[in-house]
């Protein structure tokens, strides 16, 4: 077992955990941010999707060893009250059914529109074509994610 | 079609205790998810709450709070079902906040399954709601001496002729403690004001926040984390094990087997991994030695094939359905036509993978998680522990899924198992290939159909099937073409198999539909009539069998407007530009009529899906926001499973155990949609199922149309395939 200090939605967190330990477990069990859900531990799914520097990545295969001092953002912290662009237009579309999937795919699509904040919808579906929604709502999300691209 | 008259339970409007502390209510639910802003624009908190029946509450400041009975899989029944008591009682929608119920006598069937909450809830989600608004109409009239039926309702306030009013608000606590009146006024479906309106899903903030609202988000006080190590193939049993590197890892408390029955004679076959983290559980698990039996009686898709065929050739177990005589239309036919479609088995894959809370006491259980089942599972659970039903307590959370997988509850009785031996809380999780490879599959079958054609028209028609561990259900001999065509019979074949099967989204359908849609399109193509017209004309010609037998199950009329609906929307057989190539398929199923239209044009001889336009008749619309979601859905769905979803077993082996060996449709291969409701004032019936089992026959005839190839087994990637490497 090994001490970190992990900075997750801006604030410092002390972990003891094997250095093996995916950060998806770390966040969902030592720090109690559930958002970030577990699909397939292989990354094939995107459910685990946070930002590690801005970066989307898969929570469920880096381990918190590889971490270091680099900035976690998580669902939980993408914006204090759901007001984040990407939030309100998943609001706006009422994108999910079941909604296991969307605090992934929401992840992926803010960070793919910081970096090209406005795509054509090829980009869109292309983007979001790692994230697996099992009840098919990629429409609304690849509308959803139009929309935020337009704010 | 027959209206069904639901038995609405008398004990939902008993009347529960009068008042109800805030306390009570100021929970968990109220304050972390959705409803926060409702209650933040109020800017008040209510201070106490009035149960006036087992469905809803009533604040002194006017705020509702409605039960939502049915668990919630991701068909929006936590948002449309109360929605039928908020129409029916009369309040603002925004004045409503919503709460999961917790299992109880006071609701009928709280089971997600069938595309049923809906249908079967209508009648007594309106009762509660107009019950409730007659109470508050009494209410109102004793306060001011007069008779209720000079007091009007609306919009969470009585109002007598004469202009005074009172919120329900300052009625609740009277309402509650008058007597529940036996017969109430339902509005007419014209008067409506909430129910055809788009509402936004409830759970909409705490969704895209990330808030704590699946099974797998469980967290109670002591709390442990457990996995389990399961037979690798269907057939084998546990011989031994040694958990010395198991025990090694940080973490982990204990390992033990269970799984065992000793009335049954069944010894322990699984072995659980309790640790103090999800990883810790999932690393002892790996590194946890076993010994299994060599399997007996392994089953291998191969073998399944040979043998499935070979039932085929059999006298069937059971003819469910007959109608003239086949025999002698074989005999008579100009042609005779016979096919063979095959489909595999199929896991489910809910992206959140099975889990459940479980905590054993010496005299009770709680349990927590996502079920379809919740009623089961507390009646298998107290049977399995010796326990009284009302001792084992079953929360219902959101979940990441259903499918189906959940009507089932082995995760859930596991995990009162472990948490018995252990003597702890426990929340077990399956990692992903778990879930996939300790399913409960969608069995696989194949279907021979047989057609005469005489004097260019369709004489007779045999469907035959063979499917593992079950047939189909029991209304489903009775769908369409059953009524339309004068000699027609139903053939049941079973294979019976050690491989663990059940109900996967529209059951049997989900395939069958497929096999006759793109049937009909071939005996279209023969007989040389369009294939919308031949389905037109095959309905009139049930319309008279329709209307006297009462077994025929879907409305000759609504499918042919749908049909009409969906040739118009989708612009059938008119110009499309070149390279776009159609396909049709129309299916009734869960009480609903569907017809679907697809637009597909090759690439690199693999079709793109560019757009499908579906026309649904599910009667009322309850709310057309999430509906035309389940429409949209239930396509892609039924477009990925055709097109992709495989699964064999070889030596009783699942074939695949995770996402990078088993292919799920994903974002770039989702056609745009089109959806039109058939404008109608029937009573709402399923939409859950109903729009995926047209969308394989729908992709199929146009990739025929494209190809000139006829498909007959799934997923049709593999024949695709195949036939490209043959070029």
């Amino acid at each position: 077992m090994q001490q970190y200090t992990l900075n997750v939605n801006g604030k410092p967190y002390q972990v003891t955990a094997d250095e093996d330990t995916p950060i998806l477990w770390v966040l969902r069990d030592e720090l109690n941010l559930t958002g970030t859900k577990y699909g397939c531990g292989i990354a094939q799914c995107g459910a685990c999707t946070i930002h590690v520097d801005g970066n989307a990545l898969r929570a469920c295969i880096m381990p918190v060893s590889a971490i270091g001092d680099k900035a976690i953002t998580t669902i939980e912290g993408l914006s204090e009250d759901g007001s984040h662009p990407v939030q309100q237009a998943w609001v706006k579309h009422d994108v999910p059914q079941c909604g296991y999937c969307q605090s992934g795919q929401i992840m992926t699509a803010a960070a793919f529109l910081k970096k090209n904040p406005q795509p054509s919808e090829e980009e869109i579906k292309g983007a979001m074509h790692g994230n697996i929604c099992r009840c098919g709502t990629y429409n609304r999300i690849n509308a959803a994610v139009k929309t935020a691209s337009e704010k | 079609m027959k209206l069904v008259d639901n038995n609405i339970n008398r004990r939902s409007f008993f009347k529960k205790t009068a008042l109800t502390g805030s306390g009570l209510i100021l929970g968990f639910n109220w304050m972390s998810y959705g409803s926060l802003t409702k209650i933040e624009t109020l800017n008040q908190l209510p201070k106490e709450w009035h149960t006036i029946n087992a469905f809803l509450k009533i604040a002194e400041n006017g705020m509702v709070t409605i039960m939502s009975p049915n668990p919630e899989i991701g068909q929006n029944v936590k948002t449309s079902m109360p929605m039928i008591v908020a129409e029916e009682l009369d309040v603002d929608w925004n004045r409503v906040t919503v709460e999961q119920s917790p299992l109880s006598n006071d609701f009928d069937r709280q089971v997600a399954g069938g595309s049923q909450s809906i249908r079967k809830g209508w009648d007594s989600l309106r009762k509660a709601g107009a019950t409730a608004k007659q109470m508050l109409i009494n209410a109102a009239a004793q306060q001011w001496k007069i008779d209720p039926a000079n007091c009007t309702a609306l919009k969470g306030l009585v109002k007598d002729a004469n202009g005074n009013s009172l919120t329900y608000g300052e009625l609740a606590s009277i309402a509650a403690s008058l007597e529940v009146p036996e017969n109430v006024k339902l509005k007419d479906p014209a008067e409506f004001t909430i129910i055809g309106t788009e509402r936004g899903n409830i759970d909409i903030k705490a969704i895209i926040t990330g808030k704590p609202l699946f099974g797998i988000d469980t967290k109670r006080e002591g709390m442990l984390y457990a996995t389990a190590l399961r037979p690798p193939a269907f057939g084998q049993t546990l011989a031994s094990f040694d958990d010395t590197e198991a025990k090694a890892i940080n973490g982990v408390k204990e390992v033990i087997a269970f799984g065992g029955d000793e009335k049954e004679n069944i010894l322990n076959n699984k072995i659980a991994i309790v640790a103090t983290s999800t990883w810790a559980a999932i690393k002892g698990k790996r590194v946890l030695k076993a010994k299994w039996s060599v399997a007996e009686n392994a089953e291998s898709t191969p073998k399944h094939d040979e043998a499935m065929k070979a039932l085929l050739d059999t006298e069937p177990k059971e003819s469910p359905r007959k109608d003239g005589n086949i025999e002698q239309a074989f005999a008579e036919a100009d042609e005779v036509i016979e096919r063979l479609y095959e489909a595999p088995f199929l896991p489910h894959n809910c992206l959140e993978p099975m889990n459940f809370f479980a905590h054993v006491q010496n005299d009770k259980a709680d349990l927590y998680g996502p079920i379809q089942t919740p009623k089961w599972t507390q009646d298998t659970v107290a049977e399995q522990l010796g326990l009284k039903p009302e001792n084992v307590s079953v929360g219902m959370s959101r979940m990441g899924g259903g499918f189906g997988r959940r009507l089932y509850g082995d995760f859930a009785t596991e995990a009162a198992q472990i948490s018995q031996l252990v003597n702890a809380p426990i929340q077990l999780q399956f990692t992903r290939e778990d879930d996939m490879t300790a399913g409960t599959y969608r069995p696989a079958s194949k279907y021979r159909i047989k057609a005469s054609l005489k004097n260019g028209a369709i004489t007779g028609y045999h469907l035959k099937e063979v499917a593992v561990n079950r047939n189909m259900f029991g209304l489903i001999p009775h769908f369409f073409p059953a009524g339309a065509i004068p000699n027609y019979q139903v053939d049941l074949h079973l294979l019976e198999s050690n491989i663990t099967t059940g109900a996967w989204r529209a059951p049997y359908t989900n395939f069958l539909a497929f096999a006759e849609q793109h049937f009909f399109d071939e005996l279209a193509e023969k007989l040389n009539v369009d294939a919308v017209q031949l389905r037109l004309d095959l309905l009139e010609q049930a319309k008279p069998v329709a209307a006297k037998d009462e077994a025929i199950e879907y409305s000759p009329e609504r499918m042919q407007n749908v049909i009409r609906l969906v040739a118009e929307k989708g612009q059938w057989n008119q110009n499309l530009a070149d390279g776009i190539y159609q396909g049709f398929s129309a299916y009734y199923s869960h009480n609903t009529h569907v017809a679907e239209i697809a637009h597909l044009q090759m690439v690199d001889d693999m079709p793109q899906i560019l757009k499908v336009i579906c026309a649904v008749d599910c009667g009322i619309v309850v709310n057309p926001l999430a509906a035309k979601n389940q429409v949209e859905g239930g396509i892609v769905d039924g477009i990925g499973h055709a097109m992709f979803g495989n699964f064999s077993f070889d030596e009783g082996k699942p074939s695949a155990a995770n996402f990078h060996q088993y292919r799920l449709i994903r974002n770039m291969e989702a056609p745009e949609i089109e959806v039109h409701f058939v404008q109608s004032d029937a009573s709402p019936t399923g939409l859950g199922e109903p729009s995926l089992p047209p969308a394989g026959g729908a992709i199929a005839n146009a990739i025929y149309k494209a190809t000139g190839q006829r498909l007959y087994k799934q997923p049709f990637v593999e024949a695709l395939q195949s036939s490209r490497t043959k070029l």
